[in-house]
């Protein structure tokens, strides 16, 4: 046989065919042959999840920061003093919390706190805004994270009406008591955001929030769409506001006042 | 034929299989690869998926149970033999591979391969300052 250039170039040609089949039948073969996955057996479900907040009950710095301190202990949250602090629920005066405060307000609500967290909303705009989808809305309506995926870009923080978004300016490792951490759930890294995820880790084992469940029944979590449930009930026998309603963007935490 | 400047050209795949061919010659009569010993876990013989699996996929296996866990909410893996799991890293895998000094980090050292796992996740030794 001629070595002619046109022999040369089929034979390659054929080569690399070749290499390419071997190569992708080769990743079509992954997977762990047989297996499969499922739903945890205590987990709790629901359509849409939301939370009332009874600000009677709960209206003091005092009383918000014993959720705050038994969220962030579970999740790991920094207390980094200054302006860089991580927070998945604080306090905050009703001017912060809602919009157009009246004015010659009643003197208890105007000196009331809120628990402020993220509301979780319908329409998410950090959902909307993030692009590498690190932050995304389950369909039982809990806005989540994967701080995989998460480049810290802040676009969700400029994106939140709500300042729900905590940015890690620096290794929040640093300001963790690295005794005292919770084994059973991750930290985060340097330069990723991070909020309240609705304790879904827990919901995952059929526990409630760790902030509803220190709350001695002021913060009550269940299902928004079950007529039947806690948060229904509360619902229809108080007054309630939600934050920013104007904007559109339906949160799912409600505030009894 | 003739080869023109073969002078040239010939001192110069020399010099070129040479410097190819050095780290073999530098190598020659050293002891092989050995795959380092790890430590593994005393009370259980059997991991999620069989050795082989494990060793060259756990990287893909972590990826799906992270998708399946965080975005698609099961929380459970039914493994090829029927067994269930949780899944996560923390709970499950480093509750039987309890030292990531000895089991994680020697083969990751050893291919020089660093990943960032423990940037967020809570080796089971703890952390210290």
């Amino acid at each position: 046989m001629n070595h002619t250039r046109r022999n040369f170039l089929k034979f390659m040609g054929v080569a690399a065919a070749g290499l390419c089949a071997a190569s992708a039948g080769s990743a079509l073969a992954v997977s762990g042959a047989g297996s499969s996955i499922k739903d945890s057996a205590t987990a709790v479900n629901a359509k849409r999840w939301g939370m009332v907040i009874d600000t009677k009950k709960c209206g003091t710095k005092e009383a918000i920061d014993v959720l705050a301190k038994a969220c962030h202990s579970v999740h790991n949250v920094p207390n980094i003093p200054g302006n860089q602090n991580v927070m998945w629920i604080w306090a905050a005066g009703y001017e912060q919390a809602f919009d157009q405060p009246n004015n010659y307000m009643d003197e208890s609500v105007e000196k009331r706190q809120f628990a402020l967290l993220c509301n979780h909303c319908t329409n998410a705009p950090c959902v909307r805004v993030c692009p590498t989808q690190a932050t995304y809305k389950r369909p039982d309506g809990i806005v989540a994270m994967d701080y995989h995926r998460c480049i810290g870009c802040r676009y969700c923080m400029a994106g939140c009406p709500f300042g729900a978004r905590s940015f890690n300016f620096m290794e929040p490792r640093k300001h963790l008591d690295l005794t005292t951490l919770n084994k059973e759930f991750p930290t985060r890294m340097r330069g990723v955001v991070e909020k309240c995820n609705f304790c879904v880790e827990r919901l995952a084992y059929g526990k409630q929030p760790a902030c509803a469940e220190a709350s001695n029944g002021a913060v009550v979590f269940g299902d928004l769409t079950d007529a039947n449930s806690e948060v229904r009930k509360l619902l229809r026998e108080h007054y309630t506001i939600r934050r920013k309603p104007a904007l559109g963007t339906e949160p799912g935490v409600y505030y009894i006042i | 034929m003739k080869l023109y400047n073969g002078g040239k050209i010939i001192t110069g795949l020399v010099i070129f299989l040479g410097v190819f061919l050095a780290p073999f010659a530098y190598n020659m009569g050293k002891a092989a690869y050995s795959q380092p010993k790890l430590k593994m876990p005393e009370n259980e013989k059997e991991c999620i998926e069989s050795k082989e699996f494990m060793r060259t996929k756990h990287m893909q296996l972590l990826n799906d149970w992270r998708d399946w866990s965080l975005r698609d909410g099961k929380w459970v893996y039914v493994n090829s033999k029927g067994k269930e799991f949780e899944m996560s890293l923390q709970k499950t895998c480093m509750k039987c591979h309890t030292n990531k000094a000895e089991f994680c980090d020697k083969c990751h050292n050893d291919a020089a391969v660093t990943p960032y796992c423990w940037d967020c996740h809570i080796q089971p030794e703890g952390l210290k300052k």
